[in-house]
C-alpha cells in the first residue's frame, strides 16, 4: 500500500500542483521579476535593476506604514489571543448554552472584511458624533478602531481552536493534578497551557500573519486617513502601485520586501513556539 | 530512499516542464497576437476603401465610464446603439475616485477598454502609450475650439474633450429671496453679492438667522471623506492657482508658490464655519450627502458644477424648484473679482485605446461619432447626460435645458464676466490632490494649522512634479 502510494505520488499531487502554480508560483515569480522593472501595465515592462528598491527607502510613507503595522500587530496579537483563550476557558466549563455562545462568538468571522470595516466605521462614527469628531480626524482613533474591529472578527475563530485544544487535554492529567492538590491557577499554567501549545502555535501564526497582511478592514475603515497615518503595509503597497503613475515597480518592490518580512517573522514565530510544544 | 529520490526528481521535472511550458506558451501567444494584429492591420487597410461600415460592425466597444452618477444613462445608450447597429457596446463604470486604478487593471486585460478618458495633459503623459491619434477622425473636425484637445509633442491629437462644464456656488433662490425680504438684511438682491466681503457678511448673517430662514446651515457639508474631497483639493484650489498662473502668465509650473493661499483659506473657512455640519464631522460626509442636503432645502448653498443637477433632481423628496437653482461665482477676496465668472472648462477627454485591435478602434470611433451626430445620440447627450457638447454638430436648440447648464451658458455669454479656466488639469498627480485633501481634513478637524496646510501644498506640488519627470 505504502509503495503504491509512493509510486503514484507525483500523479496525485499534480492537479493541486498545477492549480498552485497558476494561482501562486507563476504570479509570484512574475511579481519578483516585475519588482526590478519599470512598467505601466504588467505586459510592457522594462528592466531597471535595483532602482525600485532604492526608492522604497526614500519613501516616508512606507516607513510610517511599517511602524504602524508593527504597533498594530503587537497590540492585536496580544489582545486577540488573550481574549480568545479566556473565552475558550469559559466556554469549556459546561455552562448552559455553551453551543449558542460559541456560535455567536464565531459569527463575525463569517462576514467579509470590507463590510465589517464599513459597519464599524458607521458605529464608531455614531459614537464619536457626540464629541463632534470622526474616526478619520485623529490617527489614534483609527488605530484603536482597527484593533477593536480585528478583535471582534478574529476572537471567535481563535476561540474555536483553543476550545478544541482544551477539550483534548487528557482527563487523567486533570484528575492527577486535582488529587495532588493543584489550585486552579496551577492547573492552568502547569497542565492546560503546556497541553494546548499546538493550538497556541496555530493561533499565534494566524494572528501574526493576519495582522501583517491586513488590507480590507484597513481600506474600509479609514483608508489610511488622516494623511496616510493609519495606512498599513498592504494598503501602502496598493496605494503606491495604483496611486502614483510611474511607481508601479516601486509598489511591486515593496510587495516583495513585505513578503520577506512577513515570512521571516511568521516562520521564526513557528520555530519558537514549536519548541515549547510537549508530546502527549 | 532511492524511490523517494526518484519521485522527487519526477516531481521536479513536472514543475520545470510546467513552468517552461507556460513560459514558452506565453511567448508564443504574445507573438501570435502581434502577428494577428499586424495581419488585421493590413486587411483593415485594404478594407477601409471598401467599407468602413462592415469593418466597424465586426469590432466591439468597451467604454470605461468615469462618472458613477450617469452610469444608467450610458448603459441605456449602449443598449440603443447595439439595437441600431448590432455592434456590442459594453459600459463599465469605475467607482467614485477609483478611475485610474480601474483603468490600470482593466487595460492590462485581454478585453481591454477601447474607449476611456484622460483628464488632460497629465493624464495623457500617464497613458500616452495607450492613446490613439484621433487627428483624422470626424469627431476632431467637429470640435469647435481645437485648442481644447490634448495634443501630443508630435502634433497628434490624443484626447478630445466631449463636454464643457462649469462650477461655482449653487444657491437656492427661494431661500435667498426669503433672506432678502428679512428686516435689515445685509443685501437685498443677489446681484449685490459680487465679492468675497459681501458674500461673507451675507453668509454669516444668514447662518445666525437660520431658524428664521428655515434652514440648518448656509453651506452644505464640505465633504472631506477621502475620495469625496475633489470639490476642494481640485475645484476650489483651481481659483487661487489660476490667479497665480495669470499673474505669472504661465499655464503650468514645477514650483508653485501658492501666492493666494489666504484666499483659499478665506472661502474654505467660510464653508466649514457656516455649514450644516460641525467642522469636526466633515470627514464622514460624501458629495452625495451635501447634494441631498441642498435638494432637501436644508441648506442654501453648495459648491459644485452643472453635472450635479442630476443628483439634485434625483434625490427622493427634493423640495428645490427647478427655477430656483442658480449659480454664483466663487469669490475668494481677490482684487477685481467683481467681474469673475464661473470656472468653465473640461477635464473629460475621450481617448481610444491604441493597443486595441483596429476593428475595435474603428467601432469605437464610430460609436463616439454616432453619439455626437445622430439624433438619438445628441438627444441623450443634451437631455440625459446634460452635456454642453463642444462640437459644431449641435445647434443652439440642442443645449441642455437643465437649470445649471442654462446658468453656465448664461455666464459664458455674459460679456461682463470673465470665466476662470480649469487649470487643475496641470495639477501634478492624484497623489498631490489626495495629500492636499487629507491636510484639509486635518485642518477642519483642528489638528493642523493653516500654515502647515499651505506649506504641505507647496512641498507636495514640487515633490510630485519632480516624481513625474
Amino acid at each position: 500500500m505504502q509503495k503504491t502510494l509512493k509510486r503514484y505520488f507525483s500523479i496525485f499531487v499534480l492537479p493541486t500542483l498545477i492549480a498552485f502554480s497558476f494561482a501562486f508560483i507563476i504570479p509570484f515569480v512574475m511579481g519578483v521579476y516585475l519588482s526590478f522593472c519599470e512598467f505601466k501595465t504588467i505586459t510592457n515592462a522594462t528592466f531597471v535593476g535595483f532602482e525600485n528598491y532604492i526608492k522604497i527607502f526614500a519613501d516616508k510613507d512606507f516607513i510610517n506604514a511599517f511602524l504602524f503595522t508593527i504597533r498594530f500587530a503587537v497590540v492585536s496579537i496580544a489582545t486577540i489571543n488573550l481574549f480568545a483563550f479566556a473565552l475558550a476557558l469559559a466556554l469549556t466549563r459546561r455552562i448552559k448554552g455553551t453551543n449558542l455562545f460559541r456560535t455567536v462568538f464565531f459569527m463575525p468571522n463569517l462576514i467579509g472584511g470590507i463590510i465589517l470595516g464599513y459597519i464599524w466605521q458607521q458605529m464608531i462614527n455614531a459614537i464619536l458624533l457626540r464629541y463632534e469628531t470622526t474616526l478619520v480626524a485623529n490617527a489614534n482613533y483609527g488605530f484603536w478602531g482597527l484593533i477593536i474591529l480585528m478583535n471582534w472578527q478574529l476572537i471567535g475563530y481563535m476561540m474555536i481552536i483553543y476550545i478544541a485544544g482544551l477539550q483534548n487535554v487528557p482527563t487523567e492529567l486533570m484528575e492527577a493534578a486535582q488529587i495532588d492538590g493543584a489550585t486552579g491557577w496551577q492547573t492552568l499554567l502547569k497542565v492546560k497551557i503546556p497541553m494546548v501549545m499546538p493550538s497556541i502555535t496555530i493561533c499565534l501564526f494566524l494572528t501574526v500573519s493576519n495582522s501583517f497582511k491586513l488590507f480590507d478592514q484597513n481600506l474600509a475603515l479609514t483608508a489610511g486617513a488622516p494623511s496616510k497615518k493609519t495606512a498599513m503595509l498592504a494598503l501602502d503597497i496598493y496605494n503606491t502601485f495604483y496611486g502614483r503613475s510611474g511607481y508601479e515597480g516601486v509598489g511591486q518592490a515593496k510587495a516583495v520586501l513585505f513578503f520577506i518580512v512577513v515570512a521571516v517573522i511568521a516562520l521564526s514565530q513557528l520555530v519558537l513556539t514549536r519548541r515549547r510544544e510537549v508530546e502527549q | 530512499m532511492k524511490k523517494r529520490f526518484a519521485s522527487l526528481l519526477l516531481c521536479a521535472t513536472f514543475v520545470t516542464t510546467l513552468l517552461a511550458g507556460c513560459g514558452s506558451g506565453d511567448n508564443n501567444s504574445a507573438a501570435e497576437s502581434t502577428q494577428q494584429s499586424g495581419a488585421a492591420n493590413t486587411t483593415e487597410a485594404t478594407e477601409t476603401a471598401g467599407g468602413e461600415q462592415s469593418n466597424a460592425a465586426s469590432g466591439q466597444v468597451y467604454y470605461l465610464n468615469f462618472k458613477p452618477e450617469v452610469d444608467g444613462v450610458w448603459q441605456e445608450l449602449a443598449r440603443k446603439y447595439t439595437e441600431e447597429t448590432g455592434v456590442p457596446v459594453k459600459v463599465v463604470t469605475a467607482a467614485s475616485g477609483t478611475y485610474e486604478q480601474t483603468l490600470m487593471s482593466e487595460i492590462a486585460n485581454a478585453q481591454a477598454p477601447t474607449l476611456f478618458q484622460i483628464n488632460g495633459p497629465i493624464g495623457y503623459s500617464n497613458w500616452s502609450e495607450y492613446c490613439l491619434d484621433l487627428k483624422d477622425t470626424e469627431l476632431y473636425s467637429w470640435l469647435i475650439d481645437k485648442d481644447l484637445a490634448v495634443a501630443g509633442a508630435d502634433g497628434g491629437v490624443y484626447g478630445i474633450p466631449y463636454v464643457v462644464e462649469g462650477y461655482g456656488i449653487i444657491y437656492n433662490d427661494s431661500i435667498m429671496q426669503k433672506y432678502f425680504a428679512l428686516k435689515d438684511a445685509e443685501v437685498t438682491s443677489i446681484e449685490q453679492i459680487n465679492n468675497f466681503e459681501i458674500l461673507e457678511e451675507v453668509v454669516e448673517d444668514m447662518q445666525e438667522r437660520k431658524e428664521e430662514l428655515g434652514i440648518e446651515g448656509v453651506f452644505a457639508s464640505t465633504s472631506l471623506t477621502p475620495g469625496e474631497d475633489w470639490r476642494w483639493h481640485t475645484h476650489l484650489a483651481n481659483i487661487p492657482i489660476s490667479y497665480e498662473y495669470a499673474d505669472k502668465n504661465i499655464t503650468d509650473t514645477d514650483a508653485l508658490e501658492f501666492t493666494y493661499a489666504d484666499n483659499f483659506e478665506n472661502i474654505f473657512d467660510l464653508y466649514i464655519e457656516n455649514s450644516i455640519t460641525a467642522p469636526g464631522l466633515l470627514g464622514s460626509k460624501s458629495v452625495d450627502d451635501s447634494m441631498a442636503e441642498f435638494a432637501l432645502g436644508k441648506v442654501a448653498m453648495v459648491q459644485n458644477g452643472n453635472w450635479a443637477w442630476s443628483q439634485i433632481s434625483g434625490v427622493e423628496g427634493n423640495v428645490v424648484q427647478e427655477q430656483d437653482v442658480k449659480f454664483l461665482p466663487i469669490y475668494t477676496g481677490m482684487e477685481g473679482e467683481e467681474s469673475q465668472g464661473l470656472c468653465i472648462g473640461t477635464e473629460n477627454f475621450f481617448s481610444v485605446n491604441s493597443q486595441a485591435s483596429s476593428e475595435d478602434q474603428q467601432a469605437t470611433i464610430a460609436f463616439v461619432e454616432w453619439l455626437f451626430s445622430s439624433e438619438t445620440g445628441k438627444a441623450a447627450v443634451t437631455n440625459k447626460l446634460g452635456f454642453i457638447a463642444p462640437f459644431n454638430t449641435f445647434t443652439d436648440e440642442e443645449k441642455p435645458m437643465d437649470p445649471l447648464a442654462q446658468e453656465v451658458i448664461r455666464y459664458m455669454n455674459d460679456e461682463t464676466k470673465e470665466s476662470v479656466i480649469w487649470n487643475f488639469t496641470s495639477f501634478p498627480s492624484q497623489q498631490f490632490k489626495d495629500d492636499f485633501g487629507s491636510a484639509l481634513l486635518e485642518y477642519a478637524a483642528g489638528s493642523l494649522e493653516w500654515d502647515a496646510v499651505e506649506a504641505l501644498v507647496i512641498e507636495r506640488w514640487a515633490a510630485e512634479k519632480a516624481a513625474a519627470q
